[in-house]
């Protein structure tokens, strides 16, 4: 069982008024007798320490602050109490600033909304000044394609792209699968289910292709950016990089730039591939239409235009998401926690920004002819 | 929990320790004892295992074989969490300071005690922290401040802060001194005996600093060939013939910490007697 330090009160002559404390006073024993401590009404004479085994500074210090605060004499203490008392005393602290959160003033809540909107002006100042640096190291580049990191460029593409392949794969091939179910469920009520294949391959080729991908790298890589730039600005690597005349913009941005950029139009193609095998996999069961007629009847049904939508919209999302992944990480700054927050920055806006952009897109498309 | 103090001869005592990474052994036949109250300085070249020793003796590192005995209490590496009584009565500085570095200063003080005694009130707790940052010499506004606004001395010392949270019996520090100018590594030594004298806690340090050693350790000892080889004062182990100890202590390095610490020696013997030049 745990012993608690204990307290009483002794009257003595004249007015005398002492508080008695005993037990072990230590940091284990001394909870409950600080909080009834501070409950006590003084003024106290003195404190009597005779009575009490182990002294730490914990306890020390409660013996202090209350002959402070009551104005009581310390009285029958130990050597080793005496000493850690001279200790803690030597640290007497100014009256305690209270360092808190600012309450929720109305005056507490401008200010909130000052900092948030001039935050917010600097968080757009600093992404152009990005931008710029980046357009900047393109450009250096292709002055100097000598100074072109090849082997980081090939290892980006082959993490972005490469290792995309079998989640983009599967997520495409059943995303075509429930496209095609659930179109023939509503067109059979108009007894037109062979307009599944139409639905099938155009919105995979225009829209659900392209945009299912760019979630997922979104997740995948833009993520990843975010983080691994982030901790590489913790540990200092990316001043490293500067001090020896490596431009971080050129070995860490530019091949995440490249890569993803070329690697979402890519991965993009092949999950609308994927989701029209995908329709024309649960066709042959549910429409028995046979596979290879799906596929046929793809090749007459889906305009040139509709491939072309999908491979213009690839490059320019993975342009975002890598921008708002490098971005965001070069932005880390202190502890681990930002890291962490950053990288959620960067997935919400890339993915924020895709599904807008696409909005813009789907309009714009349909404006010029390509409906 | 035990509000005892621990009152035999030797806090920490190892027998027969041995520990390896896969094939490659660190410790074999390893026998450390260290004594209730002094400051045992722990020295070996890079990769002896002076930090691996630390974390076996903390339950960190599993033990291939024998025993580790730490407040009268067997350290089971193998179960780490059974030993948190214990573990409520060391602390640790570890050698990067390991601060969390989402909390403050001071929240990373009240962690321990938090964690350990939740009865203790939040004022309490907060005054605590406090003035465990004025022992460790930081200043006072630095309790407020995030470990990356900390500079690597102040790290450190809020990392021994830290350590000190739960007034331990015993105090882990490995290479405190590392990485400061010789001035902070100076003042920190002054502190980690003062500290010592006050409290009374024992010290297991480890490092390279042969200052330190000369100016704080009661006691040093030498880990080489996978074992403890010697343990004593500088003295006495400058008496034995073994090559790497006199290498160590009598190289050009180690030969400048002497005299330094001759000069000191002198310097106060002058200044104890008083008009002692003149005459």
């Amino acid at each position: 069982m745990r012993e608690w330090a204990e307290f009483s009160i002794a009257e003595g002559e004249g007015g005398a008024r002492g508080v008695v404390l005993s037990g072990p006073l230590v940091v284990a024993s001394i909870g409950r007798l600080d909080a009834q401590l501070r409950g006590i009404e003084g003024p106290f004479t003195h404190i009597d320490l005779s009575g009490v085994g182990e002294v730490d500074t914990v306890g020390a210090w409660t013996v202090w602050r209350f002959a402070r605060d009551s104005g009581a004499d310390i009285v029958g203490a130990s050597d080793k109490a005496r000493r850690l008392i001279a200790a803690v005393h030597r640290s007497e602290l100014e009256e305690e600033s209270t360092a808190g959160a600012a309450a929720l003033s109305p005056e507490g809540m401008a200010a909130l909304t000052g900092k948030f909107v001039i935050a917010y002006g600097q968080g757009v100042k600093h992404f152009l000044a990005f931008l710029g640096e980046l357009i900047v190291a393109l450009a250096t580049l292709v002055r100097h394609p000598s100074r072109m990191r090849w082997t980081s460029v090939v290892r980006q593409f082959d993490l972005v792209g490469i290792r995309a392949l079998p989640i983009i794969g599967l997520m495409s091939f059943l995303v075509g699968i429930v496209i095609a179910q659930q179109g023939a469920v509503q067109l059979e009520q108009f007894g037109a289910e062979i307009y599944t294949i139409n639905l099938t391959g155009r919105l995979s080729f225009r829209e659900l292709g392209v945009l299912m991908t760019a979630i997922m790298v979104a997740g995948r890589s833009g993520s990843s950016f975010a983080a691994q730039i982030g901790t590489m600005k913790l540990t200092e690597e990316i001043d490293a990089m500067r001090t020896i005349g490596v431009s971080p913009m050129e070995a860490l941005v530019v091949p995440r730039v490249l890569a993803s950029t070329f690697m979402l139009m890519v991965l993009g193609f092949y999950a609308a591939i994927l989701s029209i095998i995908g329709g024309a996999f649960i066709s042959m069961y549910s429409l028995e239409i046979p596979f290879w007629t799906f596929l046929s009847r793809i090749q007459e049904v889906v305009p040139n235009h509709d491939m072309w939508v999908g491979l213009i919209k690839g490059p320019v999302f993975g342009l975002i998401i890598a921008l708002a992944g490098c971005y965001q990480g070069m932005r880390v700054e202190g502890n681990s926690e930002a890291v962490g927050i950053r990288t959620t920055v960067a997935v919400v806006q890339a993915i924020f920004a895709v599904i807008v952009l696409d909005a813009f897109f789907a309009v714009f498309f349909t404006e010029v002819g390509w409906g | 929990m035990s509000l005892e103090h621990f009152t035999g001869d030797f806090p920490i005592v190892v027998e027969g320790l041995k520990t390896a990474f896969g094939d490659h052994v660190i410790h074999e036949g390893l026998d450390l004892s260290v004594r209730r109250g002094e400051i045992l300085g722990v020295v070996g070249g890079s990769g002896t295992g002076k930090s691996v020793l630390m974390r076996a003796i903390i339950g960190l590192q599993p033990a291939a074989d024998g025993r580790i005995e730490v407040l009268g209490e067997e350290i089971a590496g193998d179960h780490a969490d059974d030993d948190i009584d214990i573990r409520a009565r060391w602390g640790v500085l570890f050698q990067g300071g390991a601060l969390f570095s989402t909390l403050t200063v001071a929240e990373n003080i009240e962690v321990p005690l938090k964690e350990f005694y939740p009865e203790i009130s939040p004022t309490l707790r907060r005054e605590i922290a406090r003035y465990k940052v004025m022992l460790s010499g930081l200043p006072d506004d630095a309790a407020d401040k995030y470990p990356s606004e900390l500079s690597g001395g102040m790290k450190k010392r809020a990392g021994l802060a830290r350590a000190l949270a739960m007034d331990p019996e015993l105090l882990f520090l490995d290479e405190p001194t590392a990485g400061l100018d010789p001035i902070g590594a100076a003042a920190f030594d002054q502190l980690t005996r003062e500290l010592q004298d006050t409290l009374g806690h024992t010290v297991f340090l480890i490092t390279h600093d042969l200052d330190t050693l000369h100016e704080i350790c009661d006691r040093v000892a030498v880990i080489a060939d996978k074992r403890v080889i010697a343990v004593g004062t500088i003295p006495e182990l400058l008496a034995l013939d073994h090559p790497w100890i006199q290498q160590y202590f009598n190289g050009p390095r180690g030969r400048a910490a002497q005299d330094a610490q001759a000069r000191v020696r002198a310097g106060t013997k002058a200044m104890d007697k008083p008009g002692g030049r003149g005459a």
